[in-house]
């Protein structure tokens, strides 16, 4: 029996390099989200984006644990899903600025975004739209016997639509090898969740019989932990889970969303940012546990940025596509 | 193509002749519906199926028609051929958001990376004393929305050719069989055979009034033309067999050729199938026409129940000859 490289610091040599990872994954869909709300009062940007600023964590915990052919459906606030997944910020800015270069050739645009090669199914607009596309992509990979897990992110705002739970009862009857993500950032739009939404969440997967959990979802080697356990419990046969990941979105709805003392307080804000951020989450007990240190966080971030700013610039000097583009891909 | 030989089936046996070819044929074409397997549906139409292929490939489900349709457009993306199978046509509605919304739009959103090769099977037709929820023609709705098939057999023959066909296309497909066709027999090759979709079919030569008809109406229309005959009249009747790919050259060249019109469709015909195809027609023979193009379609009622209220919002042959008669001057 072979001994697994440790760390300096006690800890596997491999866990340390995940943990670096979903550190600098989760930088990446803060940075890529400033520059989209850049975009966005610049003017550069058609029409709006929804941020996934805050929520960072649940993205990469999850993916982290998925295989790069696994499957994911995200949402309109998805540019963090496609991202954890391995989409790359080049062909992301491109698509939001309706370029040819885009993943869709910019056909989809901000809440559409879809990427065969890393898994992702495609971004949905109807909220709870990709639950019947995750939950069919599971029952194909148990029909055709590929091993394959399908991993399903929405919002708690999900939560009302009755296909959800049309298609959990499906997924449970038939043990297929589907995650449930609900990304509980307390906000329907405008409309705290607790108006919306009776009785206990865990409690309606737990009705069909569905493993479900709750997780913080601010703390990305939780979401990790959790997810860890649930994709090899699907991968093996074991069935679908839900996971209720409690989080917090740091922006409005969407972009234009600026004032919205209406519906939250700039306190309770203020609050998730300065106690609950994902992202210092892990660089504390990184820094704690002698894993990393400012001087390293600073190198990332820089690394990080240029990334991005590049990323940008590629997209802004993209060209539109053609006009005859309008009527391809209607169908196959 | 085969000859079409002697041999006789019923629309039913030509469907599921078509679907136990297809699943011979391809390990990734499923089938999923309501009471599919071992009940066969309600209609019997997909009986013995399950015997031969399993219940692994033929797949009861919940009664969750937007659910398993979803999970349908899922397992198309992801390399299965669902078949999905919809009782009655009126159940539709519960699916639109998976089809209108998604299945029909996945392709090009994804800027043609995502293909959802999937067929949704229903049924359309009134006349069964089933009252307005288990009676309507939605083919309409289907034949609005950008990236989906339509298809609309109406003949044993067709339904087989055109169902494989719409098994192997690489699109969503909806497949409309009027239920009180199923036990209609003809003759149906055994041998495998597909119909392209998009090209229509002309049931029935004539020269002095074109009739187009869909589906159920093609028997309606074909009846009419022999009441026609009787008169002196020359009745043409087409079968566009697909709403979307519709062929619309075929149309046109018979409006022009007999320089009269009529379109019949058990839909609606307030911005319905007659609607549209009146429309093509009229922008494409406009200067070849004697009169205007007549559309017959259902009324614009809920289907009622009471036999005699029902039989009163179909077109049938009477009310589609007294057109023709009208359309060639002989009021």
């Amino acid at each position: 029996m072979t001994t697994a490289a440790k760390h300096p610091a006690g800890h596997p040599e491999a866990a340390v390099e995940l943990w670096l990872r979903m550190y600098r994954k989760m930088l990446a869909i803060r940075l890529f989200e400033e520059q989209v709300s850049e975009l966005y009062k610049r003017a550069l940007m058609p029409g709006l984006a929804h941020l996934y600023t805050g929520e960072e964590a649940v993205a990469v915990g999850m993916c982290e644990a998925l295989r790069a052919d696994d499957y994911i459906t995200s949402t309109h606030r998805g540019h963090g899903h496609c991202l954890a997944k391995g989409a790359s910020p080049d062909q992301m800015f491109a698509e939001l600025l309706g370029k040819e270069a885009g993943y869709c050739k910019g056909k989809g645009g901000s809440m559409h975004i879809a990427d065969p090669a890393t898994g992702n199914l495609g971004a949905n607009a109807i909220v709870a739209g990709s639950a019947g596309i995750a939950t069919g992509a599971a029952f194909s990979a148990q029909r055709l016997r590929t091993g394959l897990v399908s991993v399903c992110f929405f919002g708690e705002g999900a939560l009302g639509q009755g296909v959800l739970y049309e298609v959990m009862n499906l997924a449970q009857l038939w043990k297929l090898p589907v995650i449930y993500v609900c990304e509980n950032n307390l906000y329907t739009e405008y409309t705290h969740f607790s108006e919306t939404t009776a009785g206990d969440i865990e409690a309606r997967a737990a009705a069909f019989g569905i493993h479900a959990a709750g997780v913080d979802g601010q703390d990305v080697r939780a979401v990790h932990a959790a997810a860890t356990r649930v994709v090899s419990r699907a991968r093996e046969g074991g069935g679908p889970a839900f996971l209720v990941c409690n989080t917090y979105r740091y922006g409005g709805h969407h972009v234009g969303d600026i004032n919205r003392e209406y519906y939250r307080s700039k306190q309770e804000e203020q609050c998730w940012m300065s106690e609950r951020d994902p992202i210092n989450i892990l660089a504390t007990w990184l820094i704690e546990q002698g894993l990393a240190d400012e001087e390293s966080f600073g190198r990332i971030r820089a690394e990080i940025e240029s990334e991005m700013n590049h990323a940008v610039e590629f997209a802004i000097a993209a060209p539109y596509p053609k006009a005859d583009e309008v009527s391809q891909d209607v169908y196959a | 193509m085969p000859e079409i030989g002697q041999r006789e089936i019923t629309f039913a046996e030509a469907v599921r002749e078509a679907l136990a070819e297809e699943m011979r044929r391809d390990s990734r074409v499923y089938i999923l519906g309501e009471d599919v397997a071992e009940a066969g549906t309600p209609f019997k139409v997909l009986s013995g199926l399950v015997e031969e292929f399993g219940s692994e490939r033929v797949v009861d489900t919940p009664i969750s028609e937007a659910g398993f349709t979803g999970v349908a457009v899922g397992a198309a993306m992801t390399g299965m051929r669902p078949v999905v199978d919809i009782m009655f046509g009126d159940f539709v509605t519960l699916t639109m958001d998976q089809m209108a919304n998604q299945a029909a739009k996945v392709h090009y959103m994804s800027g043609g990376k995502w293909k959802v090769p999937m067929v949704m099977r229903t049924t359309l037709g009134a006349a069964r004393r089933s009252a307005a929820q288990h009676s309507q023609s939605l083919h309409a709705w289907f034949s609005h929305v950008p990236g989906l098939k339509v298809v609309l057999p109406s003949t044993p023959y067709d339904a087989k050719g055109l169902l494989k066909t719409a098994i192997r296309d690489e699109n969503p497909v909806i497949f409309f069989e009027d239920k009180m066709m199923y036990k209609m027999k003809g003759p149906v090759p055994a041998e495998d055979y597909t119909i392209p979709l998009g090209v229509a079919d002309v049931k029935r030569e004539g020269r002095d009034v074109t009739i187009v008809a869909t589906s159920s109406m093609v028997q309606v229309a074909l009846e009419a033309a022999k009441m026609l005959d009787e008169i002196g009249i020359s009745a043409e009747v087409i079968d566009p067999r697909t709403t979307w790919p519709l062929d619309e050259q075929t149309l046109i060249e018979s409006a022009k050729k007999t320089s009269r019109a009529i379109v019949v469709d058990e839909g609606y015909a307030r911005y319905g199938v007659t609607a549209e195809i009146a429309a093509v027609i009229a922008e494409g023979a406009f200067y070849n026409l004697d009169g205007p193009v007549r559309r017959i379609g259902a009324m614009h009622v809920p289907i009622p129940f009471s036999p005699p209220l029902e039989d009163a919002t179909v077109p049938n042959e009477n009310s589609v000859f007294e057109v023709a008669r009208e359309l060639c001057g002989r009021a």
